[in-house]
């Protein structure tokens, strides 16, 4: 694999992409029950699931930083904010320096093309109705990137090649690929705008084990020939080994453990990042397949007391159980949200 | 059926073999998806299915070329005389035209009268199928897409329409605006667009949540484009089959109001109005007058349901 992390020693890299105490709550929609109650006057507090809580971080020009958390966590939600595709509820998220919800005209077309999703079901994320050819020219047609036939179409070859399908696919619709190939159609689809960051949402996730080395490296060599910055997203630490620089461990809504890369994996500090590791198969442990961590993961809804990993912690104290810890930098680059780290 | 095709298929490929030269590979039309295909071949499959396909082509067929079909012009006052009044179906006129299926008070050729009443009975149940289709296709659209109050107040509007008894909003619109094929139409339209306005909005608020509409927006496409170049063309199979079952009853609708008497005009006579004419010289034992018309009626309903019902079974996405 590539060596990302070694930085040239003067090249202080720009952050491109920040989020502040971003949050997002989705209100279920009150049941009829629940209305009537509303109306006599009883109103309950509305139900709503806050899938992501306070998140603070920012993403370097060129980086690879790893999002990693269990399904359900928060990490779609947080990627679809940062991308834009849904308004956050609370906080702000800032690209290139300007608040993205304050964004007009062609600063908003800049973060709109500029930041681009990689979806996570490459079944659900092609319009079925559309040709590979017509999926990859719309953009260009739509924002006038290119006009005349000849140029369309020589840029959605370009594109097809640069993610390794055949030019004649174009003329095909996206249900006579295999999974592996409507994702790099993605990807192309993502490409051809010209993004310069890219939020990757468990783009292998779906894909055969066969399949999904490939991708990977194909994102890894688009990094390099592009100077994309991603955002890549997944359940498991062991794909994000591959590719990451930093790694953000988030646990419901929250990220509770931020670290360069070798250091998490070499000396991870928080409990729940501990049992992430170990559920990795290796010869070592002699794991041979991914488990889950041990205990139901909890309900949104309703997020435990004080910190909210204790009823699956190892290291719980009554502490944890009515304080939730804040959050600390424990090394320069490395915060940790626990109380194991206040003494430090 | 199977073997057949099967047989054919070989007859084919034998065929280019002799020849030794290759087909041309012929280009499949725009929206020609093999599901598609699938689809029709399933639905031509059905005997009882090609029987009212078969139905409709005619009705089609002779609606379109009425004037060479029809022996007389019903509408043309002096091409039909009172002196052949209630002939018996088969029997000659004054001036020796025979009348297949016998004349209405008015020495009308109930045949040519039928001709002409499908042509109506069609005309209305297509146009106003097709306006409340794309009414309701709209509205649900927008509803679905644009969420919030806009889509509150549509939607209520909806369940407003839908709360009446049909044929009762029918009744009170034309008592007010009067008789005629077009506001007949009109009415048709009014009570119907709110059906597919909610089978439209359910179809697209599940296609909305799909990734490739998040990707339309990811990349900056505008709502109008969404809507109808993304979210439409997927959620339109739901309400088009729909559709093909409400034109029965569009036409089912307008031979009611017209044999109450506030449809179409004497002068312009659909199904439903020449039934209702005949109906008072039932019990003399003219039966003729009120029973081929019934007849004609019945079998465009039928086998438009047929048709509509089996396009329903065939567009099953579990089937396909
Ligand atoms: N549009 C929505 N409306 C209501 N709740 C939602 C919506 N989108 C997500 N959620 C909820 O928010 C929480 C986080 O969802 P999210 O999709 O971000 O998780 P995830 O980490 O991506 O999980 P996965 O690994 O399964 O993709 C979940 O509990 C989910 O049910
Ligand atoms: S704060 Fe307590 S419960 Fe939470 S992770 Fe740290 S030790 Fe475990
Ligand atoms: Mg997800």
């Amino acid at each position: 694999m590539l060596d990302t992390t070694t930085q040239a020693p003067d090249a202080v890299p720009e952050t491109v992409m920040e989020l502040r105490g971003l949050e997002r709550e989705f209100a279920r929609k009150p049941v009829l029950a629940e209305r009537l109650m509303k109306l006599v006057g009883k109103a309950p507090d509305t139900p709503s699931l806050k899938a992501v809580r306070s998140v603070d971080f920012a993403i370097r020009e060129g980086e690879v930083l790893g999002l990693v958390g269990e399904s359900g966590c928060g990490k779609s939600t947080l990627g679809r904010m940062i991308t834009g595709i849904i308004p956050p509820t609370g906080g702000a998220v800032t690209y290139q320096g300007a608040d993205i919800s304050a964004m007009k005209g062609q600063a908003l077309k800049d973060f709109t093309l500029g930041v681009q999703m990689i979806f996570q079901d490459p079944y659900a994320s092609l319009n079925p109705r559309q040709r590979v050819g017509e999926i990859l020219a719309e953009p260009l047609r739509v924002h006038g990137l290119a006009t005349d036939k000849a140029d369309i179409r020589r840029r959605v070859d370009a594109a097809l090649t640069e993610v390794g399908l055949d030019t004649s696919y174009r003329d095909r619709y996206p249900h006579q690929f295999s999974g592996g190939q409507r994702q790099r159609i993605g990807i192309a689809r993502a490409l051809i705008v010209e993004p310069s960051f890219l939020v990757c949402d468990e783009p292998i996730a779906a894909l055969d084990v066969s399949i999904q080395a490939q991708v990977i490296n194909l994102f890894l060599a688009l990094r390099a020939k592009r100077n994309l910055t991603y955002l890549f997203i997944s359940h498991d630490l062991s794909v994000v080994r591959h590719i990451a620089d930093r790694v953000a461990i988030m646990y419901l809504g929250k990220i509770v453990e931020m670290a360069p890369a070798q250091e998490i994996f070499a000396n991870p500090a928080h409990p729940y990042t501990r049992t992430l590791l170990e559920q990795i198969p290796s010869v070592k442990n002699r794991k041979r397949h991914f488990e889950a961590v041990k205990g139901e993961i909890p309900s949104p809804h309703k997020p435990p007391s004080g910190c909210a990993f204790h009823p699956r912690c190892p290291m719980a104290t009554a502490r944890c159980r009515a304080e939730a810890p804040v959050t600390r930098e424990i090394a320069p680059g490395r915060t940790v949200s626990c109380h194991l780290h206040d003494a430090n | 059926m199977t073997d057949t095709s099967q047989q054919l298929t070989g007859q084919q490929a034998l065929g280019q073999q002799g020849v030794g030269e290759p087909v041309p590979q012929r280009r499949a039309p725009i929206g020609d998806t093999p599901q598609r295909r699938a689809m029709l071949k399933r639905l031509k499959r059905r005997p009882s299915v090609k029987g009212s396909l078969i139905a409709l082509f005619l009705i089609v067929v002779i609606g379109l070329t009425l004037p060479f079909f029809a022996p007389q012009n019903p509408y043309d006052l002096t091409s039909f005389s009172v002196m052949d009044n209630r002939l018996a179906p088969g029997s000659e006129s004054f001036e020796g035209t025979r009348f297949l299926l016998g004349t209405d008070q008015q020495g009308r050729d109930m045949l040519s009268a039928i001709f002409y009443g499908l042509r109506v009975s069609l005309l209305v149940g297509l146009v106003s199928t097709g306006l409340a289709l794309v009414i309701g296709v709209c509205v649900g659209l927008v509803a679905a897409v644009m969420g919030g109050r806009i889509e509150a107040m549509l939607m209520r509007l909806v369940d407003f329409i839908l709360g009446f008894p049909t044929i009762l909003v029918a009744l009170v619109m034309l008592a007010m605006i009067g008789r005629g094929v077009d506001k007949v139409i009109l009415a048709i339209v009014v009570v119907q667009w709110a059906n597919y306005a909610r089978i439209m909005r359910s179809a697209a608020l599940s296609e909305r949540r799909r990734e490739y509409v998040e990707a339309a927006f990811n990349l900056g496409y505008g709502k109008p484009r969404v809507m109808f170049r993304h979210i439409m063309p997927n959620s339109l199979n739901a309400v088009l089959v729909v559709a093909t079952v409400q034109i029965a009853s569009a036409i089912t609708l307008e031979a009611t109001l017209s044999f109450l008497g506030v449809g179409v005009p004497v002068t312009q006579p659909s199904l439903g109005l020449l039934v209702a004419s005949g109906f008072d010289y039932l019990m003399s034992g003219d039966y003729w007058i009120s029973l081929y018309p019934g007849i004609a009626l019945l079998v465009l309903i039928f086998s438009l349901n047929l048709v509509g019902d089996r396009l329903r079974t065939a567009l099953d996405p579990k089937r396909s």
